[in-house]
């Protein structure tokens, strides 16, 4: 397996369990791996970005502009804010979820709209899901997060089987049960291309 | 066994298995998990000090009766720290004394991007550099090693992107090393003129000693490819430059401080074109420069931010990236939803305060819509700067001042700021908002909130007490909900004669996540008051009607406080 990943979103969206997940899926498939991450001022309702590397070897713990395989979205306004960061041809993977930023709550300025054609017309491939609803079916608001990363297990070929023993290896026990149902709504997802 | 670590996971593990007894600590990003992960080490002794000057010298105290110890502290923790670090540098030490600081190039979550190469220099101490997680292990283990050698305390210096990203890492077993004898000896330990004079000498012969050594060192590695560039560079630059020069022969400095200027050479000779790849201050070329060696460096790299693999790509092969700029709206870091500082600095911005703020979760005052704050600077310079304010621009000037302060930040330094107040004869007014944790560094213990860094119940520093025995001529707590009671006491405090304290008092909203139900809006009629408190819960609508995401709302309730309407009532879970 060779990726690489930037999760986005909104902090407290939870995009750094999500890492912590694609970093055991490689360590359980004895691949090479780095992640980055961002804690402090940032997680405070910021904009944030988790970096993952899958390769047989990796250097650099960061994905650069225009080097991402895929970007995986939590959010709709930050898949687009960190779109430059993808391949020629990669594929964004996006929750439809809304959260408003504080220039918008304000009405100092607008969310945009067509976000999701704006993608498409800078990716290879764009899938969207609604991760919300998804995290809410599988009886967690907060595994938002778990539902992506199923839904991007099913995307890179990985097999539910592993991404279940990541998953397994990131959280608290007392989490797995809902959290595997989260990710397997995720896998489940109808991750046909969308628009 | 092999293991995804963080890099400061990393950094305690080597300190675990190089034995270390002491470790201690204040929060700092990206420093702060290197104390949490060395705390569950059972053979470890671990705490959260009031600030790097006392962790340090804790660690120093630790070091001379004879044991591994450590400090640990973000780069601006190393200028508190200075005082005992400084001189640490001529006692030299008895167990090895090991300093980790953390820079943060590019300020994710700092006031300065200051570089703590420098002080290496400066105070005459090496520095050893890491770029991934298994090197932050083996050089924290080296750096004791090290230390015990030359009689030093060494540095190890890490970054941002290596503190907080995670890499494969070996994991070893623990080496109990033996506490070493205590032998009184005043030329050494008791630093006077008399005997310091005598430890500066031995300062320098050590320089000299480490300067030639380095030469020899396996962590300075040079890599032979093509001829025609040769990169000199240190820590995570080290893995851009790989990943950006794949044909270029790297020279990768392990320790920076001193530099392996004989290594050096003999890369230089060897290669076309030397550039020294580094981030922040130019601190390898000019060392190279003073030394009489031709490189490049800052003439094509800036002093500002981080670098990167595509920076490094662009400036030396010419690649170009893509550089779409689009106009999105910004998604600054906010307080919390529940947040219990909003309601005290929209107080502060309802009545025009001039407000000298300071480091913490309550920096975000300053953003708007709340806009609240005037200055901010290092930890506890708020209570200065608004005594300054007075002595410049007179008592009219501090009836319209507040400083603010976090509980954490005043135990940290806003206490020596209190104490010269009152002693100065100052009439400011002091909010300290005592959330009960150290928030932005992700909820610390401190001395006030009863329980130490292994989570073992502890002695409680009374704020309010402290501030009337600092003298303090009014100290009063309100409930940082209570917005009435908030503005009354700032107002009554601000018009009062003396040094005045207000404790605003309530924990922070990740804590206890017993939310009430959360808030709904029954009747609004766009005034847009609920909006100024800029709360990530109260959204304005297409038609200017407010609505509260209720997944975000927390039941502050702050809200129905400020709506003249009575249109915000309880709504669901």
């Amino acid at each position: 397996m060779k990726s690489n990943i930037l999760i986005v979103g909104v902090g407290g969206q939870g995009t750094l369990l999500a890492s912590r997940i694609l970093g055991a899926l490689a360590e359980r498939l004895g691949s090479d791996c780095k992640l980055s991450e961002v804690h402090g001022m940032s997680q405070r309702g910021g904009s944030v970005v988790t970096h993952v590397k899958i390769a047989p070897e990796v250097a650099s713990p960061i994905v650069g502009l225009g080097d991402a395989d895929v970007i995986l979205a939590f959010e709709e306004l930050e898949a687009l804010r960190y779109i430059n960061y993808l391949k020629e041809g990669g594929t964004v993977l996006v929750n439809t979820q809304r959260i408003l930023p504080m220039p918008v709550i304000t009405g100092a300025r607008k969310y945009p709209e067509n976000i999701l054609s704006e993608l498409k017309a800078r990716a290879g491939r764009v899938y969207a899901l609604d991760a919300a609803a998804e995290a809410e079916a599988a009886g967690s608001l907060k595994s938002v997060n778990v539902v992506m990363i199923g839904a991007l297990a099913k995307v890179l070929g990985v097999d539910i089987a592993d991404a279940e023993a990541a998953l397994k290896a990131a959280v608290k026990p007392k989490f797995y049960d809902i959290n595997r149902i989260a990710l397997g709504r995720g896998y489940a997802c109808d991750c046909e291309e969308k628009i | 066994m092999r293991k995804l670590m963080l890099g400061n996971e990393a950094v305690a593990r080597g300190a675990y298995e190089a034995g270390v007894r002491v470790v201690s600590a204040y929060p700092g990003t990206p420093s702060t998990e290197v104390s949490e992960y060395i705390s569950h080490y059972d053979e470890v002794y671990a705490e959260w000090a009031p600030n790097e000057k006392v962790a340090l010298e804790v660690a120093v105290g630790a070091s001379f009766a004879g044991a591994r110890a450590m400090a640990c502290m973000k780069h601006v923790g190393v200028n508190v720290a200075a005082d005992p670090l400084f001189t640490a540098a001529y006692t030299g030490v008895n167990g090895g004394l090991v300093v980790l600081a953390a820079d943060d190039p590019g300020m994710h979550s700092s006031q300065n991007e200051q570089d703590t190469r420098f002080y290496a220099r400066s105070a005459h101490i090496p520095l050893l550099e890491p770029a991934d997680s298994a090197e932050a292990k083996a050089f924290t283990e080296l750096a004791f090693e090290l230390s015990e050698k030359y009689d030093t305390p060494v540095f190890v210096r890490t970054t941002t992107r290596l503190a907080h990203s995670q890499s494969f890492v070996e994991t070893g077993e623990r080496r109990e090393v033996p506490l070493r004898e205590y032998v009184k000896d005043i030329k050494k330990y008791t630093m006077m003129p008399a005997s310091a004079i005598g430890r500066h000498v031995a300062v320098e012969a050590r320089e000299d000693r480490l300067a030639a050594d380095v030469n020899g060192m396996d962590i300075v590695r040079e890599e032979m490819r093509s001829r025609s560039l040769g990169v000199v560079c240190s820590g995570v630059v080290y893995e851009y430059v790989r990943e950006a020069l794949p044909e270029a022969s790297v020279l990768k400095l392990g320790i920076v401080y001193p530099v392996a200027l004989d290594r050096v050479r003999e890369f230089a000779a060897k290669v076309d074109r030397l550039v020294v790849v580094e981030e922040l201050e130019p601190f390898i070329e000019d060392t190279l420069k003073a030394a009489g060696i031709a490189c490049e460096g800052k003439n094509i790299f800036s002093r500002q931010g981080e670098l990167s693999t595509a920076i490094i790509a662009e400036k030396l092969l010419g690649k170009k990236v893509n550089a779409e700029k689009l106009d999105l709206p910004v998604r600054p870091p906010v307080m919390c939803a529940g947040c219990p500082h909003r309601g005290v600095f929209y107080v502060l911005s309802k009545l025009k305060l001039t407000v000298s703020a300071d480091i913490g979760c309550y920096t975000l005052g300053a953003q708007p819509p709340l806009s609240a704050v005037d200055t901010v600077l290092c930890m506890g310079a708020s209570v200065g700067i608004a005594h300054g304010f007075e002595k410049a621009r007179g008592r009219e000037q501090s009836k319209k001042t507040v400083a603010v302060i976090g509980d954490s930040t005043f135990i940290h330094s806003g206490i020596t700021g209190l104490i010269n107040a009152a002693y100065n004869k100052s009439n400011i007014t002091l909010i300290i908002l005592d959330n009960s944790t150290t928030g932005m560094t992700g909820h610390q213990q401190h001395p006030a909130t009863g329980y130490t860094l292994k989570q073992e119940p502890a002695k409680i520093l009374d704020i309010v007490e402290f501030c009337k025995v600092a003298g303090a001529d009014s100290v009063r707590v309100v409930d940082s909900y209570d917005l009435a009671a908030v503005e009354k006491a700032v107002k009554e405090e601000t018009a009062a004669d003396g040094v005045s304290v207000i404790v605003a008092r309530r924990p922070c909203a990740l804590l206890d996540r017993n939310y009430p139900p959360a808030m709904k809006v029954d009747g609004c009629r766009k005034c847009g008051m609920c909006l100024r408190l800029g709360c990530p819960a109260i959204e304005k609508q297409e038609d200017g009607s407010a609505r509260i995401n209720p997944a975000l709302c927390v039941g502050c309730g702050l809200c129905t406080e400020v709506c003249r309407f009575d249109a915000i009532k309880e709504g669901a879970r």
